[in-house]
């Protein structure tokens, strides 16, 4: 994984709450089994409107998106962390995120800020103002900024310090092996197994 | 591993005790607990990229002995035994099959008798069992919680970390108490209980709990009635949603194939008798509910907190106080085409779909067989009723549903996820309305343009006679009314003055 420490590209203002993960994919598009490619199905339903933020000359090329509340539930799909990340997007903000959502951006080096309902409105207002203008992420500082902007964002430190470093999560379990083994060793027999098939 | 001495000196809730069970390694420094993962179902959708990423690597699947997988979300439920029509649809079950048959996972294939939704087969076989932890690439995962596992859903990338370790590395969550006291009343079942609870914490209201539901309505359940609550746990927000095991728990288990036998399921028992949450234990938040009051539940908008009971009335957007919320509904009541005011019961339905991991399993199709036998399909619907697995449809069969189902009109599928989300034939057209026993009313969810109602298998059958939003309640009113007007009538017809119009 490619590490993230600052983000600076046009910002979004993406003004809707509740914004499940089948709007961000609709499940037509989960039949492909690549990993790649995914940036024509990012939000394909709300994208048939001309009108829609996306579709604005003023926000190609965008790279952080701020969002209302509850970005990101419902379906646990990876595939929507997959088109965000492949039309551009390497940071969204929002005061709250669908768990699986945030857990699956965490492994994809798409940085999910959580930040406070009346700074997600400042954000909003600034970008508004002035449409296309750039944003900045800072990982280190957990910080987003717009010009004279700056608001604070959470996010935990084990996925803040995985990010920084680009870590793959597989090598750093591996790492425990033994202890997958040992614990491994004292499972009861009676724990089900679906080999062989009965 | 046996539990940590500190952890067991206090009460400790039924989410604790099985989180401390699986704990491989315990996190420091603010670092995740490394979990160990006792049953990994998968399905063609979010495994491909993830056995990939094992092949590229050159690691094994870990336990193909924990691992299980079938086909489900893709799957056809008409003719089924000819080549899946949609090339992409047939590319990634024909790559599920070639991943498992390379990485050794057993796997149930579209014609097989244990094929259908991974949800419905896992506690079929007995697979899913009290004090587990389960975990598949699917957020419906909560639903094998009722069992009183540990369950939730993963993106791929886990899936493969699961596949690679059998372990997932994670923050312990908090803890909410969901208690229904007192009884439902007749017509009234579990999905109308979730409903309510969306309803009430919202889709965020448990994002970072595990939801346990207690109380006595809760222990009045079947295993299959506490599936759908379980099931629709991640609607309100939380990965995962649990029911202490007991006497329910076990009848169901017992016999299956793949549950203990022998001396090992009297060890099993014993261990299970001791995950119900210790009297003392603390929750981090605590909601509750009265059985008593609740009517049948239907959803109005475009998230599964949209719900109202189905004597109300679409709600008014200008009446919420909170503005995303108001703008939210604005935006759902235009989706869904509905005006403010409009009474539920007044909504004309075009099909009825009764299936999905929430609501296809034996007994929902029973529930709804009872209500429909006799009676007949309103001209203006259609219904489909797809059994949750290819057992089920076969038990269903056995009880003759599937001739109740015929004779009344509706189709009888075969197993898959169908209707419930549109990614196989089975979608709603733009503008189709729908009343769903699904679990989303996302816009799009069943099909592009299509409208989702969220109800329970008997306000499906209701609404399949009456055309309308409808529950039985309605239905025993109708039978009310016409036995007044047959009455009515005889009055009428013995004095000797005309019958009303509206009599007839």
């Amino acid at each position: 994984m490619e590490k993230v420490t600052t983000i600076t590209g046009v910002g979004v203002p993406f003004r809707r709450s509740n914004v499940d993960t089948d709007q961000i994919i609709p499940a037509v598009y989960l039949k492909r089994v690549t990993k790649t490619g995914f940036e024509d199905a990012l939000f394909a339903g709300w994208r048939q409107d001309p009108d829609f933020v996306l579709n604005q000359p003023a926000y190609q090329g965008a790279r952080v998106l701020v969002a209302g509340s509850d970005f990101g539930t419902g379906s646990s799909r990876e595939h929507a962390v997959w088109a965000l990340r492949d039309f551009g997007f390497r940071a969204v903000l929002s005061p709250r995120f669908g768990d699986i959502f945030r857990g699956n951006s965490g492994k994809q080096g798409l940085l999910a800020g959580q930040i406070s309902e009346d700074d997600t409105e400042r954000l909003w207002k600034a970008l508004e103002a002035n449409p296309g203008i750039d944003m900045t992420v800072d990982l280190v500082e957990r910080s987003a900024r717009i010009g004279e902007l700056t608001v604070k964002f959470e996010i935990d430190e084990y996925t803040r310090w995985r990010l920084l470093e680009g870590l793959d999560d597989i090598g750093l379990t591996l790492r425990d092996e033994a202890r997958i083994t040992e614990f491994e060793s004292t499972r009861e027999p009676w724990r089900p197994r679906t080999l062989p098939a009965r | 591993m046996t539990d940590a001495p500190i952890a067991s000196a206090r009460p400790r809730t039924l989410a604790e005790k099985v989180w401390d069970k699986h704990l491989v390694a315990k996190g420091e420094n603010g670092n995740p607990d490394l979990i160990y993962i006792d049953l990994h179902l998968v399905h063609e959708v979010t495994s491909p990229q993830a056995f990939d990423g094992l092949r590229m690597a050159g690691r094994p699947v870990r336990r193909p002995d924990l691992t299980i997988a079938t086909e489900d979300h893709n799957t056809p439920t008409i003719g089924i035994d000819r080549p899946i029509a949609d090339r992409t649809s047939r590319t990634q079950i024909e790559t599920l099959r070639r991943n498992c048959e390379e990485f050794g996972v057993r796997l149930h294939s579209l014609g097989d008798i244990e094929q259908g939704i991974v949800h419905v087969v896992g506690p079929q076989l007995g697979l899913t069992q009290p004090g587990i932890t389960v975990v598949c690439g699917d957020s419906h995962t909560s639903t094998h919680g009722a069992f009183g596992a540990m369950a939730f859903g993963i993106g791929t990338s886990e899936v493969e970390h699961v596949m690679a370790t059998q372990t997932l590395p994670l923050k312990p969550f908090k803890t909410m108490a969901i208690t229904v006291n007192g009884q439902l009343r007749p017509g009234v079942t579990a999905k109308d209980i979730i409903l309510a609870v969306i309803a009430k914490i919202g889709t965020g209201g448990g994002q970072g709990y595990v939801l346990e539901y207690r109380g006595s309505a809760i222990r009045a359940l079947s295993m299959e009635g506490r599936m759908t609550i379980c099931n629709m746990s991640i609607e309100a927000g939380a990965r995962a949603g649990m029911v202490a095991p007991d006497e329910t728990t076990y009848d169901y288990l017992k016999g299956r194939v793949h549950a203990p036998q022998g001396q090992d399921w009297d060890d099993a028992v014993a261990y299970w008798e001791t995950l119900a949450t210790d009297e003392g234990a603390r929750f981090d938040a605590e909601v509750i509910l009265d059985a008593d009051e609740l009517e049948p539940f239907v959803t109005w908008g475009t998230n599964p907190g949209q719900g109202v009971s189905l004597s109300q009335t679409v709600p008014n957007p200008a009446e919420i106080t909170d503005a995303n919320e108001r703008s939210a509904a604005e935006r759902a009541l235009e989706y869904m085409d509905l005006e403010a005011g409009t009474p539920m019961k007044d909504i004309r339905v075009d099909t009825v779909f009764l299936g999905s991991c929430t609501n296809s399993r034996v007994e929902d199709l029973r529930a709804a067989a009872e209500i429909i036998k006799g009676k007949t399909k309103a001209e203006n619907i259609r219904m489909l009723v797809v059994p949750g697995s290819a057992r089920v449809r076969l038990e269903a069969e056995a009880e003759g549903l599937d001739k109740v189902f015929l004779e009344f009109g509706a189709e009888w599928r075969f197993a898959g996820c169908s209707m419930c989300l549109g990614m196989n034939p089975d979608q709603l057209a733009p503008g189709e309305r729908c009343a769903s026993t699904s679990n989303r009313n996302f816009e799009g969810r069943q099909g592009k343009g299509g409208r989702t109602h969220l109800v329970s298998p008997l306000v499906a059958a209701a609404t399949a006679i009456r055309g309308t939003l409808s529950s039985p309640w309605d239905l025993l009113q109708d039978e009310r009314d016409s036995a007044e007007r047959i009455s009515v009538e005889r009055i009428s017809v013995g004095a000797g003055a005309p019958i009303e119009e509206g009599a007839k």
